[in-house]
């Protein structure tokens, strides 16, 4: 343990010398996928709510999809099955992208993490409250007021809990992107483990690091939950 | 377009192997929910307290990482355990060797126990307390009224949750061929290897879990109507 400590303490926080490794690369991983998962959920999540099938229905495809497969073949399938595309192989700008471990990780994770969030967001917009609409409406307010004022600021506190899970659920599957050689906290853990052949306290080293990181997302969200849901507090 | 190129019955098998593994998983996790549950609202503070630690490190720490560690760790252990009776007695060579199956039922049953036990621990405390009262009233011993009264009514309580476990732990399963179990995600990259057509392996593997998934939403469907019997709805 000491000497896995000693020899990987830095490359477990934030660099190994050459770049971006470990807990960084983790919150990094985090922060990105969660941020674009959330700029796609938003509109999808609208559309969702569409009476027009032509506009749900694809929508619910892509949610369908990315929530019926496990996310390792959702990685699988981006990092080594697209580059080995024809079409991909012989596109420059496209196989510069699929050619690059981060990118494909960013990608399926915000892909995979964006259908997680719509389905949230559904719910959340569905379940808003018809008066709300209703005094929106007899203000005078256009469809596009009525989203941003009343309807996208009531649901998403409405539907903080449920993400919060969802980006606790997003960090431990942030641990998938060893797979696929992005030196993350497991990846680091993992090259100490192959090193020391001590696989308790290598991983568990991880473990520990994952847990301090969870608990501390988990207190973030209780506050923010404390903050942005304060009105209904009895 | 369904041409598998005569990997047809290696993605099959690989296929079989997820679904075995998932349900024998389930039953690992489902046992152990339900004890975790108890002990959880039992009145003793030790099982309370163990229960308690088991549900936070295992839901706060990534299925991924728990995996790895327990089954390199699981066979080392065991290791020393068998090394330590064979010390004891020196006459019979004592070995258990763990395959990758069997350690990935162990390590996946005990780490979605933990999520079974907070589903079970809700669901137990939906029952109405009446309900016990009465069943002890009647003179039943713990277990039958555990069998007889609180199963069935927390059952009904506990099928959501226990349906996006059981869609969890079917995903999950995808995670054991990172540590070598031959299951239809190792089945398909061995074929796109060898066919060099990885695209269209992993596209039949994600569709093989969409159709678990489509069966598993049937049977969810049943299982929630036949534990409504006998439950009117508020008409709205």
């Amino acid at each position: 343990m000491i000497y896995i400590l000693q020899n990987y303490w830095q490359a477990l926080l934030y660099s190994d010398g050459y770049q971006m490794t470990g807990l960084a690369m983790t919150l990094w991983l985090l922060v990105i996928s969660c941020a674009i998962g959330f700029c796609l959920a938003l509109p999808l999540a609208i559309a969702r709510n569409s009476k027009n099938p032509l506009i749900w229905g694809p929508v619910w495809l892509y949610g369908f999809i990315f929530r019926g497969t496990p996310l390792y073949v959702q990685l699988l399938l981006i990092y080594t099955g697209v580059y080995g595309l024809h079409f991909v192989h012989n596109t420059p700008p496209l196989a510069d992208f699929f050619r690059s471990a981060i990118n494909c990780t960013l990608l399926s994770f915000a892909l995979n993490t964006g259908a997680y969030t719509t389905e949230i967001f559904y719910g959340a917009i569905r379940d808003t409250s018809f008066g709300e609409v209703e005094a929106g409406r007899a203000y005078g307010m256009s469809r596009f007021t009525l989203y941003r004022r009343i309807i996208i600021p009531s649901a998403l506190r409405r539907a903080l809990p449920m993400y919060s899970n969802e980006v606790i659920l997003m960090l431990h599957a942030t641990t998938l992107a060893f797979t696929a050689t992005v030196p993350d906290i497991l990846k680091v853990t993992n090259d100490a483990y192959v090193a020391t052949y001590a696989p308790f306290d290598a991983f568990g080293l991880a473990a520990l690091m994952y847990l301090c990181v969870s608990f501390s997302l988990i207190f973030m969200f209780k506050k923010a939950e404390q903050h942005f849901l304060a009105h209904l507090k009895s | 377009m369904f041409n598998l190129g005569g990997y047809g019955p290696h993605i099959l098998a690989g296929a079989v192997t997820t679904v075995e593994l998932s349900l024998l998983s389930l039953i690992v996790s489902f046992g152990l929910g339900l004890i975790g549950a108890s002990a959880k609202l039992s009145k003793n503070r030790a099982a309370r307290g163990v229960a308690t630690a088991y549900t936070t490190l295992i839901r706060g720490v990534p299925d991924l990482v728990l995996m790895l560690l327990i089954f390199y760790s699981l066979q080392i252990w065991i290791n020393d355990f068998t090394d330590w009776l064979n010390t004891l007695q020196s006459s019979i060579d004592f070995e258990v060797q763990l395959d990758p199956f069997t350690s990935g039922v162990i390590t996946l049953g005990f780490i979605y126990g933990a999520y079974f036990t907070e589903t079970f621990r809700g669901a137990f405390l939906a029952v109405p307390k009446g309900q016990m009262e009465a069943a002890r009233a009647f003179g039943m011993k713990p277990f039958l009224v555990f069998r007889r009264i609180l199963f069935p009514q927390m059952m009904r309580y506990a099928l959501p949750g226990l349906g996006n476990n059981w869609q969890v732990i079917l995903k999950a399963t995808a995670l054991v061929s990172i540590i070598g179990l031959s299951d239809v995600v190792f089945a398909a990259q061995q074929a796109g290897e060898a066919t060099l057509n990885t695209f269209f392996y992993l596209c039949i593997a994600g569709a093989v879990y969409l159709v678990l998934t489509m069966i598993s939403n049937g049977v969810l469907l049943y299982l929630e109507r036949k534990y409504m019997i006998g439950v009117r709805k508020a008409v709205l």
